[in-house]
């Protein structure tokens, strides 16, 4: 079941991502194809061919992927998860351990779940690269097919959160009242560390919670799953699914709302208030009074009593 | 009135000259002189913001409600809608979602706050640095000290009115400074919101305070402050033709009151321009006050945050005695830091005085150079503050600049006591460097840029003497030679009763002006002018005249005596 799931939440999320993430996929394939990308990139025609190709791909990969029938449904994910085993000795073990138990580098991975890895890698905090107070996001290494294949392995290996489903994340049909309770989960449960509008903020020793502006649904119901890093676990027991969708779709709404009021100062607050009061206000005063003390000097000299 | 007056101009004002003795009063008081310079403007800021303020405050008035009483919104903003809010944060909402013009109100209103503080605050550094509080004028100083506290506290309690969490976390800290006050703290803090915070009086209470007795008390400060500042006649800088008797600039009537008049609409466009581009204070974003709920990145206005560091970086010390708990980590940062800032303030020009024994009026201002201990001492609570200003944005300073949060209090923590200890060093140095740079000016005059060559070979460069308007300029303070207080005894050989408090004094006095570069006397001027400009023998004079003390010298006024 949570296989068919994958299938179509790739589709979906392959749409959202669009070219550049494409390209990548394109340059793994192999060097020929990948010179031939690189050079025809710009090509007029370049867009177009990428989405016939994605079509045909994700059409393909979806007629593969959708269980027709329950053996070839279970013959699939198990050539997913024997691809993923292989991209895991690759690129993961060497912290993770071979069989995911976990070094001194790296935690175990037996029983995070689908959600943890696509979460992780999806968000190019995995594979880590350098220690540091917190591993950063960054660009994303891993085909969306990689990903899943990562995911479907690590799943494998015991019980964890799966990946959300798509009506877990669809948030269109949410009421301004759902909404409003979102932003009341959200004030209470996370603004704590990522700022009631989700700007992020400071922890400890050069730790952070992120800015949640840039994250996807996805990410962000995976991360309330599987509190990655710093972050508290918020499991479906504490914060039942119906309420991360409102969530979610408190935060969209934020992204969706004009900045009313003009320019939003970065949304950070009185610190950047500030800032705009000494360096905007008065300094444009000042120099506004230095430039009237400066007209008419000539008059000068009347003598006062 | 001249007949070239329109009657309809000329009746009325016949009419009230009659009556309450206008003309005697305009005519006195409207050609009273008021010197330019960009510096003297900035008091005028702090006016006309608060004039902004008190407009748009009377706007706002007209729909806010002080009222705590809890409703379920349904406004006009969808991602508030069905939530539980108190009657203040739901019409603030209102006044900026469904009133026409509301939301520019509210955001002139609160720029207009943040200017006035600002301009307040950037006024009293220009009266600091160029001892404009010095005789006759320390009352005004007092009376500015006081106008800066209800600033403060004016501003806090407009910020506290939306109840939005922000504002109510603002509250709570509030609260907490209060209950950190050893004994009566817990009491004064129950009986200011009316039993446990939040409770649902605080908002109504703050209200009159915000709207009627603060810019009540306010107006009246500011109209004595101003009314002090023409009574005394402005200061002025020092110049050729301006002395501590006269005053140069322009008549108040009619060219100042025209610049001044086109300044306020500038400061009011400023404002408006503001409050059309910036979002401030986006309450919608921040919610409605709940205990429970607290945000990353909750800071206080820009005026507030110093304190806010304060205690951000305070150590957590805590003692318990007999059940009770002492918060010191609240109470000093909190409580000390606010009330440090209103003794210094207010007792700073009496210690100058009593350092300097000086008790003549003073209309010249001094160049901060000239008072390199004073200017030093200035910067020194400019970087304390600036300090505890990073202190209270830490964390925003940690994200953006990729810092840890516990480097950045530990560095904090050592240099709020170094920093403002090296500042003063440096600007003393700085100071003291200006002034022999002017003492040199006054004895060789400047670089004409002309390089001679002496028939024995040597190369000197040609200086020109200064022009005598800026010879006047530079010479115009009064030298300062420490305190002497000589053997002690009188002719008896029995020292003198107050013996050790003088002691004191000299002390300080020495600390004060032991190493400031005095300028010259008119003795070392003449011989400076009379032999040569070689350039070799500039230092070994200056060395010379800084050890000569007691002659006649250049300039108005003259060298004080111990009182
Ligand atoms: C509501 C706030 C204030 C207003 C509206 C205000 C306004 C003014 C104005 C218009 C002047 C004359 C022009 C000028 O020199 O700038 C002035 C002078 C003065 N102000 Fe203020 N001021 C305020 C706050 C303060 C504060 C906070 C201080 C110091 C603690 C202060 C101390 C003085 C002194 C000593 C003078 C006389 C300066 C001189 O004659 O050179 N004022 N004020
Ligand atoms: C020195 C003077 C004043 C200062 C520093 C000041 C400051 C503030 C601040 C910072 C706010 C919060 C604004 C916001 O919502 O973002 C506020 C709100 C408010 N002020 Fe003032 N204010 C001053 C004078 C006045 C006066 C004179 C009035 C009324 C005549 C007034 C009426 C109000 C009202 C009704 C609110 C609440 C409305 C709202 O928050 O949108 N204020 N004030």
């Amino acid at each position: 079941m949570r296989f068919g799931v994958r299938g179509r939440s790739r589709l979906n999320t392959g749409g959202d991502r669009g070219r550049p993430r494409l390209n990548t996929g394109g340059i793994r394939v192999g060097s020929r194809i990948s010179a031939v990308l690189s050079a025809r990139r710009r090509h007029r025609f370049a867009g177009a061919v990428v989405v016939m190709i994605a079509l045909g791909a994700f059409g393909g990969a979806y007629a593969l992927a959708s269980p027709s029938s329950k053996a070839s449904a279970d013959a699939a994910q198990a050539t997913q998860i024997e691809e993923g085993r292989k991209l895991f000795a690759v690129s993961c073990s060497s912290c993770h351990g071979l069989n995911a138990q976990g070094t001194n580098e790296g935690p175990t991975l037996i029983g995070v779940g689908a959600a943890a890895v696509d979460f992780q890698v999806g968000t190019g905090r995995m594979p880590a690269q350098q220690p540091g107070a917190q591993i950063p996001p960054k660009k994303v290494v891993f085909s969306d097919e990689e990903i899943a294949a990562l995911s479907a392995y690590v799943a494998s290996l015991g019980p964890g959160p799966s990946v959300p489903s798509k009506e877990q994340l669809n948030t269109s049909d949410l009421t301004d009242a759902e909404i409003a309770e979102g932003g009341e989960l959200f004030r209470t449960n996370c603004a704590s560390c990522h700022n009631v509008a989700g700007k992020g903020g400071a922890l400890t020793w050069g730790k952070y919670a992120p800015n949640l502006t840039g994250s996807s649904p996805r990410h962000i119901y995976e991360a309330m799953l599987t509190g990655p890093q710093q972050m508290p676990v918020f499991s479906e027991a504490v914060i039942t699914p119906d309420d991360k969708r409102k969530i979610i779709g408190y935060l969209e709404a934020l992204k969706t709302e004009p900045s009313r009021g003009g320019f939003g100062l970065g949304g950070l607050g009185p610190v950047t208030e500030g800032l705009a009061t000494w360096i905007v206000g008065i300094g444009s005063l000042v120099i506004i009074t230095v430039w009237i003390a400066s007209r008419g000097q000539k008059v000068k000299g009347v003598k006062g009593k | 009135m001249s007949s070239a007056t329109p009657k309809a101009v000329s009746a009325p004002l016949e009419f009230l000259d009659e009556r309450v003795g206008l003309a005697k009063l305009v005519k006195s008081n409207l050609r009273k002189v008021f010197p330019d310079h960009w510096s003297f403007l900035l008091g005028e800021i702090a006016l006309y913001s608060f004039i902004v303020l008190l407009l748009s405050g009377t706007f706002l008035t007209l729909w806010f409600k002080p009222s705590m009483q809890e409703i379920v919104y349904n406004g006009a903003y969808g991602p508030m809608q069905g939530l539980h809010m108190s009657e203040a944060f739901a019409s603030t909402l209102d006044i900026s979602f469904s009133v026409r013009g509301g939301l520019l109100m509210r955001q002139i209103h609160h720029w207009a706050a943040m200017l006035f503080i600002g301009a307040m605050t950037i006024h009293m550094l220009r009266v600091f640095f160029t001892g404009a509080f010095r005789k006759p004028r320390e009352i005004n100083w007092l009376i500015g000290t006081i106008l800066l506290q209800l600033g403060l506290i004016e501003g806090f309690t407009g910020y506290s009115l939306p109840d939005d969490l922000l504002s109510g976390t603002g509250l709570r800290f509030v609260e907490g400074l209060i209950r950190s006050v050893p004994v009566v703290g817990t009491y004064v803090s129950f009986f200011l919101f009316g039993g446990e915070f939040p409770g649902d009086a605080i908002i109504p209470r703050l209200y009159p305070i915000h709207i009627l007795l603060l810019p009540g008390l306010i107006l009246a400060l500011v109209a004595a402050h101003i009314g002090l500042v023409v009574y005394h006649k402005h200061t002025q800088h020092t110049g050729s033709g301006r002395t501590n008797k006269n005053v140069v600039g322009y008549p108040l009537m009619p060219v100042y009151m025209a610049k001044a008049g086109g300044f306020f609409f500038i400061v009011f466009g400023v404002t408006a321009l503001m409050g059309a581009l910036f979002q401030l204070n986006p309450v919608w974003i921040y919610g409605p006050y709940n205990a429970a709920q607290v945000g990353a990145g909750t800071q206080p206005d820009w005026y507030m945050g110093w304190v806010e560091g304060g205690l951000r970086i305070m150590p957590n010390w805590e003692t318990h005695i007999a059940g009770f708990t002492i918060s010191w980590n609240i109470f000093i940062p909190g409580v000390g830091l606010l009330g440090l800032l209103a003794v210094v303030m207010s007792i700073y020009p009496f210690i100058e005085r009593w350092v300097t024994g000086d008790n003549r009026e003073h209309h010249l201002l001094d160049k901060p150079r000239n008072q390199p201990t004073r200017t030093g001492f200035g910067v020194a609570g400019m970087t304390f503050y600036g300090l505890l200003w990073i202190g209270g944005g830490n964390d925003i300073i940690a994200t953006t600049f990729h810092l840890a949060i516990n480097d950045i209090t530990w560095f904090l923590r050592i240099a709020i006591f170094i920093g403002p200890v090296i500042a003063f060093m440096i600007t003393k140095r700085i100071c003291i460097g200006l002034q022999r740079r002017d003492r040199d000016k006054l004895l060789h005059g400047t670089e004409s840029g002309i390089v001679m060559r002496l028939p024995h070979g040597e190369f000197i460069e040609v200086h020109k003497p200064l022009p005598m308007e800026q010879a006047y300029e530079l010479a115009a303070h009064d030298r300062q030679e420490p305190l002497d207080i000589g053997a002690g005894v009188d002719h008896n050989g029995v020292e003198a009763p107050n013996r050790r408090i003088l002691r004191l004094r000299a002390r300080v006095s020495r600390f004060w002006f032991g190493d400031a570069v005095q300028k010259p006397t008119a003795g070392e001027l003449e011989a400076a002018h009379t032999h040569g400009h070689g350039h070799d023998d500039g230092h070994g004079e200056l060395e010379a005249g800084e050890s000569e003390a007691h002659r006649p010298e250049v300039g108005a006024g003259s060298g004080k005596t111990p009182t």
